[in-house]
């Protein structure tokens, strides 16, 4: 038998043996950036068409968790930059053969849009304020106590009123650019690492998709985790079991397409085929975190009594597994030489 | 221009010293290093065959890492010499994931590093450390558009191989066979 023994004197850290640039910052990100871009996508397209009334948790409570959403994985990627100083870099030019460089512009524009969106929204979720509460007197200096029996409540300043004016008529122009900002972070969180041709497992334009819909999927989770309204819950199980049926679809086309390619991609296939990410992937990610929560919504649909909630969480924690494994699994594959 | 560096594996000893070269010259920090020396084994014993490769950035003519740097950090100096300008990067390691030589590293400073081809030294008529302090002369260094330069003559004359061709990045250090 033919042998080779490879000996290299390389022990760069966070490089040998095996990569590891990249940690749980960035699997924190693509889930939180996945979940905000599906309930943006989600607020955006209801919006547009007329569903206020039927979808109140999609459209008014789910997108003011997204700032939070986007700040939060912000941080989680600023928390992993090494030249932390500097990252002001990013926005003094733009390379658009670099994913990285416009997914930096998209959130620049994303995340200032669904903070307004989310404030345009304070009125209707919040019409009621509780003056004496001594958290809401900490926002006095903001808002001011009215005398109307609806809304309690009203911006203090004249400029901030007439803003809320011009930018609720404006309110069209916004949920499309919501829309359309939603689907390009959703799929640049999986371009972003399909772009690396350097590690076989991500190298795959079906990634870009997944991770679109695995944010579809964890949104219409979140919206039932939170939502009170049965008609709503109902809805969002049915789109989740829709984006689970294209999400399994596209992990069985991915790895088709990983055995049927070259020896490098059929390695990286091997890492979930017997190798040390098989049980992980397959079981905690496919079976806990798709198929289980898909057959619990089912269930429920066809008048079984089960908790919508387990589902929910079971897809979102199989969303955020996603993530991590496709963030290590990636740093894992090579090209041998 | 085009710089090109090319080693002899079949004179190449697998000394180091290109290593310590570098090191030296570069202030690398201790732990790390640009270039580094593998030693390939081959056959079935008795029948075996060494190769020694003294490996770094292949300052690649379709560099991965230059396409995926959001801030333009990594970019091509005259001559196609991959560089980092440490003031422009953030250190987001984008470039550590594109290259498939894993030829760069982050410096404990916060940006990237890697092998410069000894830019500084290119600059003033010098060959890079590692090339000038080899001891048994097996790297060459020049220009590729110079069908006189040492290292056009040796790629005409030699059997040659590059590392991992097939990755697409068209890599300009080449292994004599």
């Amino acid at each position: 038998m033919r042998e080779e023994i490879i000996i290299s004197g390389r022990m760069n850290k966070g490089v040998d043996p095996i990569l590891h640039a990249w940690g749980w910052e960035i699997a924190v990100y693509l889930f939180l950036g996945g979940l905000a871009a599906g309930l943006l996508i989600y607020a955006g397209f209801y919006a547009i068409r007329n569903k206020e009334k039927n979808f109140f948790t999609a459209l008014k409570i789910a997108p003011m968790f997204v700032p939070f959403f986007l700040i939060v994985g912000l941080m989680a990627l600023f928390i992993d930059l090494h030249h932390k100083l500097y990252f002001w870099r990013l926005y003094t030019t733009i390379h658009l053969n670099s994913p990285m460089s416009w997914g930096a512009w998209t959130l620049l524009v994303i995340t200032p849009l669904s903070i307004i969106y989310a404030v345009l929204n304070l009125k209707t979720v919040f019409p009621q304020f509780n003056f004496s509460n001594k958290y809401i007197q900490y926002l006095s200096f903001t808002i001011e106590k009215t005398e109307d029996k609806t809304i309690n409540w009203n911006w203090k300043f004249k400029w901030m009123r007439d803003l809320e004016t011009f930018l609720n008529k404006k309110k069209l122009i916004l949920m499309w650019a919501l829309l359309i900002y939603g689907i390009i972070l959703g799929i640049y969180t999986g371009i972003l690492l399909s772009a690396f041709n350097a590690r076989p497992f991500w190298n795959t334009s079906v990634l870009g998709m997944l991770f679109l819909v695995s944010g579809l999927s964890t949104a219409a989770a979140f919206i039932m985790l939170i939502s009170k309204d049965h008609e709503e819950i109902k809805w969002f199980s049915k789109i989740d079991l829709a984006m689970i049926g294209i999400e399994l679809f596209l992990i069985i086309h991915m790895f088709m397409g990983f055995l049927a390619s070259t020896q490098v991609q059929i390695e990286a296939a091997r890492m979930f085929l017997g190798g040390q990410y098989t049980f992980v992937f397959w079981g905690m990610v496919v079976f806990m975190g798709l198929l289980l929560p898909a057959l619990l919504e089912i269930m429920e649909l066809r008048g079984y009594k089960i908790n919508h909630r387990f589902a929910a969480v079971l897809i979102l924690l199989g969303g955020f597994i996603l993530r991590f494994v496709i963030v290590y699994a990636g740093q894992s594959s090579r090209y041998l030489y | 221009m085009r710089y090109a560096m090319a080693i002899d594996t079949l004179k190449c000893v697998g000394c180091s010293d290109c290593v310590v070269a570098c090191q030296t010259e570069n202030n690398v920090p201790i732990g790390y290093c640009r270039d580094w020396v593998v030693e390939v084994t081959e056959g079935t014993y008795p029948q075996l065959a060494l190769e020694n490769r003294s490996e770094r950035c292949c300052h690649c003519e379709n560099a991965a890492c230059v396409r995926c740097c959001p801030t333009g950090a990594s970019h091509k100096e005259e001559g196609g010499i991959v560089v980092v300008t440490h003031e422009k990067c953030i250190g987001c390691a984008a470039c550590i994931q594109s290259c498939p030589y894993d030829a760069r590293y982050t410096h404990p400073d916060g940006y990237v590093d890697k092998c410069t081809f000894c830019l500084h030294r290119v600059n003033e008529g010098l060959k890079p450390a590692c090339v000038s302090v080899c001891p048994t002369k097996c790297m060459y260094f020049g220009d590729l558009d110079n069908p006189e330069s040492e290292i056009s003559k040796v790629l005409k004359n030699r059997k040659w191989k590059l590392l991992i061709p097939e990755a697409g990045t068209d890599p300009k250090l080449y292994f004599l066979v």
